[in-house]
């Protein structure tokens, strides 16, 4: 009876399997990866909301070269160990292409694994250098990213303050990070070449919760401005810190402080943060549908949600493109062509990046960040 | 000397954060001659009571500020002491007289579980609170303009921490349960012999480390205004830093030993980086471990035959 009930069992087992076998065959997997937990958390939610809602405005359209896509989330925790034990879970599964990571320190080991395996990657909101730059330099063809560099973005918030705090003091801190240190030492390369050299350069940890003693050190120093390379958690804390001591420096930062969760740690001492990031994706003419689609859901689609749509958007433009999901073909579409995602035309180069992305301003008023027009020329 | 008075002042704040989680840390160290690493999970968890405290209190209309505290201080160490009390029980007195190491990892066990309960009950993002304490005292400027402030929050972290040490080192020294526990960190077999309940004893031991815990919790919300779930991890490090520094097991070593590194973070952070601070607090704990291996208020540990 019991060999009988488990032949059965077994039986309904296996015929199950065999239905499910050919219907996961026509899906395609692509991934999403980031910090879905720890205390950048926030773009991780970014990130998935923007793929999320990619892969169901694809799919409404019959999927890419007629087969449905399906989305795995991976969760780096933005800390580089975790991304490539990640990258090689996604390898393991098969995905056909990655839209991640969120930090450059993650996306960076995790390119090598995408390498190896053949999967296409492009990154929403990485934006250090190194990424193209060493993918290039080693012959890679499989990296890409819908954002801008940190060249491109130190350079501008650099000649701004040489120009707009000429004889101030100005102070310099990263948190360490390959984003953090390479956007604060981008910025300080364009400020010292454009005449301005700063009063203080420091170091701060991220994950730290107390900066009092920086706060002192940098009252005593009679800072004008803070230039902050790092994640709006620290920031956060810093112009809080700052503020209660009553330290009054304007505070600049850079992308990764495009989330209202910045606001929500630093409340009214948040006014007048000066941050760099993109124009607003929100309000590029194609993302108008989108936007209104996504705040129907009751989320403002902020920071890198679209940057994430436009990625997944790019990836199926090439492969139906080549009528290929072979990382070579699609490599050799995206390059050097231009693709209409949701930012807007992206204009590829020969290394994978952005050719045409910009920086602008924007000012923190009230919970909100506000473009600033003209501030950078 | 402006300048050095508001550094000290940072120190001192940061260092009592340290001390109070610190003693929960060495008050177990003394009795059972175990690591609780799930303690730095405990003081996130006071952290978060605190949030949905001060939450909580914000809806029911309670906005006097330090009734808010007091209540919210209440409910968070009672809490918090409920989660010390079950970890003891679920996780360390079953294994109570097996090997040394069963424990340790039992704690380091409770210590993943613990944080992804929370990042799985709360959510993975950061919990933001409103400042609840602003403002602060000027106490002195110096020519330059440099004014040296203390903040209401800061006075009253201090004089919290030093009113439960205080309150702590009497409850130790003069009651019975004190007596017990002093019994307990002697000879735990012995003090079980001459009827003192060591369960209860052990279990009470748990409970007020945590709710000393909890206070940090309770502190470093109203102080920083945003916690995550993994805040206990690097707290938890440092705490036990300083327990260490100060020498594991000693009541009066782990407050010292707490305000040190919140000390030497702050002084190092003034006058040289602060990019090294977290290098010179261990180097400074490496070279004090040489030259007394038992930390610097530590006994050194007597083989029992």
């Amino acid at each position: 009876m019991n060999r009988i009930a488990f032949g059965l069992i077994g039986a309904s087992a296996f015929a199950a399997a065999a239905f499910a076998v050919p219907a996961m065959a026509q899906d395609i997997t692509i991934a999403s990866a980031g910090p879905m937990t720890g205390q950048y958390a926030a773009f991780g939610m970014q990130l998935r909301r923007g793929a999320e809602m990619a892969v169901a405005d694809i799919n409404a359209r019959g999927g890419v070269l007629g087969r449905k896509l399906k989305l795995e989330i991976g969760d780096d925790a933005c800390d580089p160990k975790q991304a490539v034990a990640v990258a090689n879970q996604l390898a393991t599964k098969k995905v056909a292409f990655v839209a991640g990571h969120f930090c450059s320190s993650s996306s960076i080991p995790a390119s090598q694994i995408y390498n190896e395996s053949g999967i296409l990657q492009i990154t929403p909101a990485s934006t250090n250098p190194r990424l193209t730059d060493e993918a290039a330099a080693k012959g890679w063809n499989n990296v890409f990213r819908t954002c801008g560099r940190d060249d491109a973005q130190g350079t501008i918030a650099g000649q701004w303050l040489a120009k707009n705090y000429k004889g101030k003091k100005v102070a310099v801190i990263h948190d360490k990070s390959t984003y953090g240190k390479g956007l604060a030492d981008e910025t300080k390369k364009a400020m010292n070449a454009a005449g301005l050299t700063e009063a203080m350069y420091e170091a701060i940890t991220q994950g730290d919760k107390d900066f009092t003693a920086l706060i002192s050190k940098m009252k005593a120093g009679g800072i004008d401005v803070i230039y902050h390379g790092g994640y709006h958690t620290e920031g956060g804390l810093i112009v809080r810190q700052a503020r209660e001591q009553g330290l009054r420096a304007v505070f600049v930062s850079g992308d990764a402080l495009v989330d209202n969760e910045y606001w929500k740690i630093t409340g009214a001492a948040g006014q007048g943060t000066i941050m760099t990031f993109a124009p607003d994706p929100r309000k590029s003419q194609n993302a108008k549908g989108i936007v209104e689609k996504f705040k129907a859901q009751g989320y403002d689609p902020e920071g890198y949600t679209l940057y994430t749509y436009a990625a997944i958007q790019v990836w199926a433009a090439a492969a139906e493109k080549t009528k290929s999901l072979d990382v070579n073909k699609l490599s050799a579409a995206i390059r050097g062509n231009k693709f209409t995602t949701v930012l807007g035309d992206l204009q590829y180069d020969k290394k994978g990046d952005v050719s045409n992305a910009k920086y602008v301003f924007y000012i923190w008023d009230n919970g909100e960040y506000k473009e600033v027009p003209n501030m950078g020329s | 000397m402006e300048y050095f008075v508001q550094q000290l002042i940072n120190g001192l704040t940061l260092g009592a954060i340290y001390a109070l989680i610190a003693i929960g840390y060495t008050m177990v160290y003394g009795i059972i001659g175990m690591i609780n690493f799930a303690h730095g999970e405990i003081y996130m968890i006071g952290a978060f009571l605190a949030v949905i405290a001060f939450t909580g209190l914000g809806i029911i209309g309670l906005t006097w500020v330090p009734a808010a505290i007091i209540v919210v201080l209440l409910i968070a160490m009672f809490f918090t002491a409920a989660y010390g009390w079950t970890v003891e029980r679920i996780a360390y007195r079953p294994l109570r007289g097996s090997h040394r190491l069963a424990p340790l990892i039992s704690a380091i066990g409770m210590s993943i579980f613990l944080q992804n309960y929370v990042q799985i009950a709360q959510g993975a993002k950061i919990k933001p609170l409103p400042p609840v304490v602003q403002g602060n005292i000027p106490l002195m400027e110096s020519a330059s303009g440099f004014t040296v402030s203390i903040s209401y929050l800061q006075l009253i972290i201090i004089l919290l921490t030093v009113g439960l040490m205080l309150g702590f080192t009497y409850l130790i020294q003069r009651t019975s349960l004190g007596r017990s526990q002093r019994a307990c960190e002697q000879d735990l077999k012995m003090a079980s012999l001459l009827g003192v309940d060591v369960d209860r004893t052990i279990s009470l031991t748990f409970v007020m480390g945590a709710a000393l815990a909890a206070v940090a919790g309770v502190m470093i919300t109203m102080y920083y205004g945003v916690i995550d779930f993994f805040i206990g991890f690097l707290a938890g490090v440092k705490a036990f830093t300083a327990a260490v520094l100060g020498g594991i097991g000693s009541l009066p070593g782990a407050m010292l030993g707490g305000l040190l590194i919140g000390l030497i973070e702050a002084f190092w952070s003034a006058y040289f980086s602060v990019e090294y601070k977290d290098v010179a607090t261990f180097v400074i704990l490496v070279v004090v471990l040489i030259f007394r291996p038992t930390g610097l208020l530590g006994r050194p540990e007597v083989e029992k035959v």
